[in-house]
């Protein structure tokens, strides 16, 4: 067995080190070392984006990211987009827009979401399209997806989160 | 005096909460990445489980080793399934693809994994048959099953005597069952015995039973917990056999152990769809009525048959002469499971295909030939011709029927993308399952429910609150349902659209007893008439005047506060069944390229009374992308050569994305006859339309019918190949 690495991250605003095996991804690492559960797993292969995070402010499957790719990066899951006990516009905008059933799909297209409007604040509905695409739900219309994204674009100015990397 | 105290739900007009749009109870802890489903479960020390699956689609296991595996440190255990065990009479025959053989827990998933691939299987690979639609290969082989044959009428004479006749084949791949969530359990033995069982279900109050007899303890002592679920379409309702590894596992080894299925094996042993096809002829007279129908249809639902039986076809209509035949495939493919509506969607298109198809052949609009059809629903569950009526008018209207529909394959269009529309009719049951459920109301005012039913993400939770809340005359949030757990009284499992009845039902019932028996101590109390008390905004009021507050009324209960229980389901009004449910598609379709897009796609549904408009909408909106999933890209790809199941990653196991959907329109058809006729559920009907409604459009855009469904490029362009004379 590989020597066991020591990774330093910092984990929605909170330094964490962490002792893993350099094969063990970032999603491994986040669900079962360090108990953040929040951050899903649909298919361990790229393909479902439930394990979305972001690293280093960019979005990332992180069934395809080592946990040593992690030293010395800034990893941002769902657990840190509330704020002071207030849900992010996007958490508000998916539950007033039902665009959620069972929820498994939902860390991932908030953690997605939540990076498109930081790059893009006034999306297109195609733009919704485009760049939410690597996320799959098997319950919700997709529809109620897009309009939540686009109901807490209106909304972002003002939240104290850090999604405009 | 007062009034006779019957069951029911309160005049519409009045309702506060129930019929209106509500946010699910629950979405806090789903956005936020607080709700804890199965695989999120880490006790300390869990161990993880991982699957070795036979890739054979028909082998002889010849040898097992798994000693190599248990050598590799931090493996901890290492289980052998029935298929993979050689000491087992008549074992080691496999006949499927995705069969299990071993699995290996260890102290984490990848050292699991290294055990798995230590693992040495050696197979003798036999024949085998994975082609579920070719009837005369099969038939050759010996490997098909009469499974039934009926008719009535003078079939033969009503098709000679018909107007117009027409011959046709239509078919279904099979499809995965394909939640987000896989199936899977946490297991940890407690003291005493006790099993401790996290697991992703659709049947919580039912598993305990399953998981006590292989393992040989009481069902008292089996716990099972499933507070959120990654999504269910009918194939969680078992212990299954990696549930019993785990728990086997698990005690073997003194610590808890995960088994999630990986996608692979979730996609081919979780349970499957079955394929459906069908030789048809059927013939109608001058006026479109359809008056002759005979049919053959067949299909696959794996080794040991779950084929779509005989009867349902024709779907939704009955015709007086009518013949059909059923046959099963017996082939080496992975086993079915119900899969949403089960086997409505395959009837639906191998029925409503073949109707499109005579209007086309006829010249007319099949809107005015399945209306003209609507009367021959009579005998059959789906005889609702006036709401059927109603709906095809609202759906009609919001798509645009009158005005875009063209005849089949003449769009005026000049270009290669041909437009067009196709609409099919559905019907479901939905009545109310089975449940008993504890509403305790403490003498603080506050109330909770308990019931062993579950949600798998359909709203249940929600739909509960909003039912004591109406009920009570209290907001959403004095209300705390309490689920997912068999140590609540027994609810039915979540399948077949019966728990929205179930639970509604049951909890209205255990509210009005305990509502009539606070209505007693107030108007003793207050001195005032019983029958003249209601429960509104946090009051009890009589008439006009307020009474009392809800607090002051709980008081009186003393301070053991109050527990009533309600069951169903009962012939008492509150819930009911049997619904239709019309869908119309609007289609482009690249002649070029075989691309099909939906530009719009409309569904219109009854279902009785509804709770909660926003969740019911969810359910619909949910159905109809399922839908547009099967009917144009997912499948299971069986290679015929190897036998194996060749796209069972998500990747090549094609679901439509957030970008292949064009606009969905959804209308629930509720006028007050509908209210008054109870809670019916709506999981099941709006999946079932899509298949044959998006078919029905491809074919009135180009002019052509693509036989097998589902509609992909390739399938398009060899339709119209072979339309043109070429190879199909
Ligand atoms: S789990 Fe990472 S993309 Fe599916
Ligand atoms: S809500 Fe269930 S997968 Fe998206």
């Amino acid at each position: 067995m590989a020597k066991k690495r020591i990774v330093s991250t910092t984990i929605n605003g909170t330094q964490k080190d962490f002792l893993c095996e350099p094969r063990q991804t970032l999603l491994e690492v986040l669900r079962d070392s360090l108990d953040m559960t929040g951050t899903k797993e649909g298919c361990s292969n790229g393909n479902c984006g439930a394990c979305t995070v972001h690293l280093d402010g960019r979005p990332v499957v992180s069934c395809l990211v080592l946990a040593v790719e992690a030293d010395g990066a800034t990893v941002e899951t769902i657990e840190g987009v509330a704020c002071n006990g207030q849900l992010h516009p996007l958490q508000d905008s998916f539950l007033n827009n039902a665009a959620l059933q069972c929820g498994i799909c939902t860390p991932g297209f908030i953690m997605q979401a939540k990076s498109l409007l930081a790059e893009n604040p006034n999306p297109s509905e195609h733009d919704i399209r485009f760049y939410l695409a690597g996320n799959l739900c098997r319950c919700t219309g997709y529809d109620k997806i897009v309009r939540a994204v686009q109901d807490a674009a209106g909304k972002m100015s003002g939240c104290c989160s850090e999604a405009k990397v | 005096m007062a009034e006779e105290r019957k069951f029911g739900w309160g005049p519409r007009k009045d309702n506060v909460l129930i019929g209106k749009s509500i946010q699910r109870i629950d979405g806090f802890e789903k956005v936020s990445g607080k709700a804890q489903y199965t695989a999120d479960i880490n006790t300390p020390g869990t161990l993880y489980a991982k699957l070795l699956t036979c890739t054979h689609a028909h082998a002889k296991l010849k040898k097992l080793d798994v000693e190599p595996a248990k050598k590799i440190p931090g493996v901890r255990a290492v289980y052998i399934f029935p298929a993979g065990d050689l000491k087992a009479e008549g074992a080691g025959e496999i006949f499927w693809d995705g069969t299990l053989i071993a699995a290996v827990a260890a102290d984490r998933p990848e050292i699991a994994e290294d055990g798995v691939k230590a693992i040495i299987a050696e197979y003798e690979v036999l024949d085998h048959i994975v082609d579920e639609e070719d009837l005369k290969a099969a038939e050759a082989k010996g490997a098909t099953k009469a499974v039934g044959k009926n008719a009535k009428g003078k079939v033969e004479d009503a098709l000679k005597t018909a107007k117009h006749v027409h011959k046709g084949y239509y078919g279904v791949h099979t499809i995965s069952h394909m939640c987000l969530e896989p199936h899977g359990t946490h297991c940890e033995w407690k003291a005493d015995e006790v099993l401790d069982i996290h697991a992703s279900t659709q049947n919580v109050s039912g598993l305990a039973g399953q998981f006590a007899g292989p393992l040989g303890i009481d069902a008292a002592k089996v716990l099972v917990t499933a507070n959120f679920e990654g999504g269910g379409f009918g194939s969680k309702f078992a212990a299954d056999e990696w549930g019993i590894a785990a728990a086997k596992m698990a005690k073997e080894t003194g610590k808890p152990v995960k088994l999630m299925l990986d996608r692979a094996t979730e996609l081919k042993a979780a349970g499957t769809r079955p394929s459906g096809y069908i030789d048809v002829t059927l013939g109608a007279d001058e006026t479109g009525k359809i008056v002759a129908w005979d049919s053959h249809h067949w299909g696959s639902g794996g080794i040991s048959g779950g084929s779509i039986p005989v009867g349902g076809i024709p779907y939704v209509f009955d015709f007086e002469n009518r013949s059909r035949t059923a046959t099963q495939l017996n082939c080496n493919v992975g086993p079915t499971r119900a899969w949403r509506a089960p086997p409505h969607p395959q009837l639906c298109i191998l029925t409503h295909c073949a109707i499109d198809d005579l209007a086309m052949k006829m010249g007319k609009d099949s809107y005015d030939v399945f209306l003209t059809n609507l009367e021959q629903t009579a005998g059959t569950a789906a005889h609702l011709p006036e709401t059927y009526k109603a709906e095809m008018e609202i759906a009609a209207k919001l798509i645009g029927w009158k005005e875009k529909w063209h005849p089949h394959g003449k769009d005026a269009g000049k270009g290669a993308v041909k437009r067009g529309l196709g609409m099919a009719l559905h019907t479901w049951g939905g009545g109310a399952g089975g449940c008993a459920c504890n509403v305790k109301i403490h003498a603080d005012g506050s109330v909770e429910s308990f019931v062993g039913s579950q949600d798998i993400g359909t709203g249940t939770r929600t739909v509960i609150a909003i039912t004591l809340a109406e009920t009570f005359g209290l907001p959403l949030t004095a209300i705390k349902v309490n689920l997912g757990s068999n140590q609540y009284p027994a609810s039915a499992a979540s399948g077949g659209s019966i728990t929205v009845g179930g639970v509604s039902g049951a909890h209205r019932r255990a509210a009005q007893t305990a509502l009539w028996k606070i209505f007693d101590l107030v108007a003793a109390k207050y001195k005032v008439d019983a029958g003249t008390l209601a429960a509104k905004e946090g009051s009890i009021v009589s008439g006009d005047k307020k009474v009392c507050t809800w607090k002051q009324a709980s008081m009186l209960l003393g301070p053991m506060g109050l527990e009533t229980k309600g069951e169903g389901p009962a012939e008492d009004g509150l819930t009911s069944s049997r619904v239709g449910g019309v869908q119309m598609a609007d289609v482009s379709v690249d002649s070029e390229t075989g691309i099909v897009r939906i530009n719009k796609y409309v569904a219109v549904q009854d279902c009785g009374l509804i709770i909660d408009e926003l969740t019911a909408k969810s359910q619909i909106y949910g159905a109809v992308i399922m839908g547009i999933a099967y009917a144009l890209s997912e499948e299971r790809v069986m290679d015929k050569k190897t036998g194996r199941y060749i796209n069972a990653d998500l990747q090549n196991y094609k679901l439509p994305r957030i970008g292949d959907i064009g606009e969905i329109v959804v209308n629930i058809y509720q006028p007050d006859s509908e209210y008054s006729r109870g809670v019916i559920g709506l999981g099941e009907p709006p999946v079932i339309s899509p298949g044959a409604a998006i078919s029905n459009a491809v074919a009135n855009a180009l002019g052509v019918r693509v036989p097998v469904v589902p509609l992909t490029p390739q399938r398009v362009l060899a339709a119209l190949s072979k339309s043109k004379g070429g190879a199909a």
